[in-house]
């Protein structure tokens, strides 16, 4: 439930920390940095446009990286590629973050043998965050994605590094399969 | 379907009588420096056995009243490994004029090989054969500006050749999976 609809009176004070507070703001205002490098850049931009309305998370993508606090690597990361995207990255303010997008940036993709120019995982060379599987992932997986990185944010505080909040995100994972008998029952 | 063709007689379609007949102009002018005739019903082709007069063939081919073959639909490489060359297929076609197509080969050396460049003679021929050389490493002698076109200009080894092993480090980045 939404601060808002809390229904909050008394003078509209209320308690909590500042890690909180900035978590909240951050988590709630994405803004990743608009490139995208080959076919998943097409379900990102539609992950982006109405249908799926990206805004409604307070993410909307921005055309410099010293606005972005996300990079969402979109495609197959080429060798001529990697060290633009390495550029990119060190040109985000911290704390930043990074979303590998589909199998080609996870691993190289289907171009994982014979694509001598494909960068085999943009992990080589820049830190990844969240990984969202698929060729391409389906918008949906996307914004599965994003939510994780939201997590990811809200685990972070004073004296609580990157690592230890992916460890702790690590640690609530959830069996995907779970999930889906659990929705499968529901709607049967 | 090809034997079927072959054991029926010589009888070649249209569109590839077209192509012999443009073809026969051009072994009457040039004679030996041209191959036999190779009527492959998808696309018909020569091979030049005198790289040397490509230039020459080739502006013929474009400028030659009879032929007048002003479009270069396709210039592709190719790794002949086993006969140690690396040759191009030029696909030529006739825009506005005639309906006659025709491909033609030529071949090099595969260590150190070098083929004239046509791309005076047809503009789509100097990205192409940039490319072809980015990617078979044959030289076009005469090309006005022949750098890799794809691959990082730093890079490596021809990456269509048959024989091509990947680099192991690009910048300090490991290249294979
Ligand atoms: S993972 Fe699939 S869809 Fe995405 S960029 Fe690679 S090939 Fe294209």
């Amino acid at each position: 439930m939404g601060l808002l609809d809390a229904n909050i009176s008394n003078r509209n004070v209320l308690v909590t920390s500042v890690d909180n507070v900035m978590n909240w703001a951050r988590l709630s205002s994405l803004w990743p940095m608009g490139f995208g490098l080959a076919c998943c850049a097409i379900e990102m931009m539609a992950t982006n446009a109405s249908n799926y309305d990206l805004e409604r998370f307070g993410i909307f993508p921005r055309s410099s990286p010293r606005q972005s606090d996300l990079m969402i690597v979109a495609g197959t990361v080429t060798m001529k590629m990697a060290e633009k995207v390495v550029t990119l990255y060190e040109q985000m303010p911290e704390p930043r973050y990074v979303l590998s997008m589909g199998s080609c940036s996870n691993c190289g993709g289907p171009y994982w043998n014979h694509g001598y120019h494909v960068l085999k995982g943009v992990d080589r060379v820049i830190p990844v965050d969240v990984y969202v599987p698929g060729c391409p992932p389906r918008p949906e997986a996307l914004i599965g994605g994003l939510m994780k990185i939201q997590e990811l944010v809200r685990m972070e505080g004073l004296g609580i590094s990157r690592q230890d909040a992916l460890k702790k995100l690590a640690e609530k994972s959830v069996d995907a399969q779970q999930v889906i008998d659990q929705v499968r029952r529901a709607t049967a | 379907m090809d034997n079927g063709m072959e054991e029926a007689g010589n009888i070649m379609p249209a569109a590839v009588l077209e192509s012999k007949a443009a073809y026969d102009i051009i072994r009457g002018r040039f004679g030996d420096a041209v191959s036999e005739f190779d009527a492959n019903p998808t696309m018909p082709f020569f091979e030049v056995a005198d790289a040397s007069k490509w230039v020459d063939i080739a502006l013929f081919m474009r400028d030659d009243a009879r032929l007048k073959f002003n479009y270069m639909a396709c210039l592709s490489g190719v790794d002949y490994m086993e006969q140690e060359q690396l040759g191009i297929v030029c696909n030529l076609e006739s825009i506005g004029h005639y309906p006659h197509r025709i491909a033609v080969k030529v071949k090099c050396r595969r260590e150190g090989g070098s083929i004239p460049s046509v791309a005076c003679v047809w503009h789509t021929a100097n990205w192409h054969e940039r490319e072809a050389y980015d990617m078979y490493g044959m030289t076009f002698e005469g090309h006005p500006d022949l750098r890799r076109i794809l691959c990082p200009e730093d890079w490596t080894g021809f990456p269509l050749r048959k024989d091509y092993q990947v680099q192991e480090t690009y910048h300090g980045i490991k290249v294979p999976y």
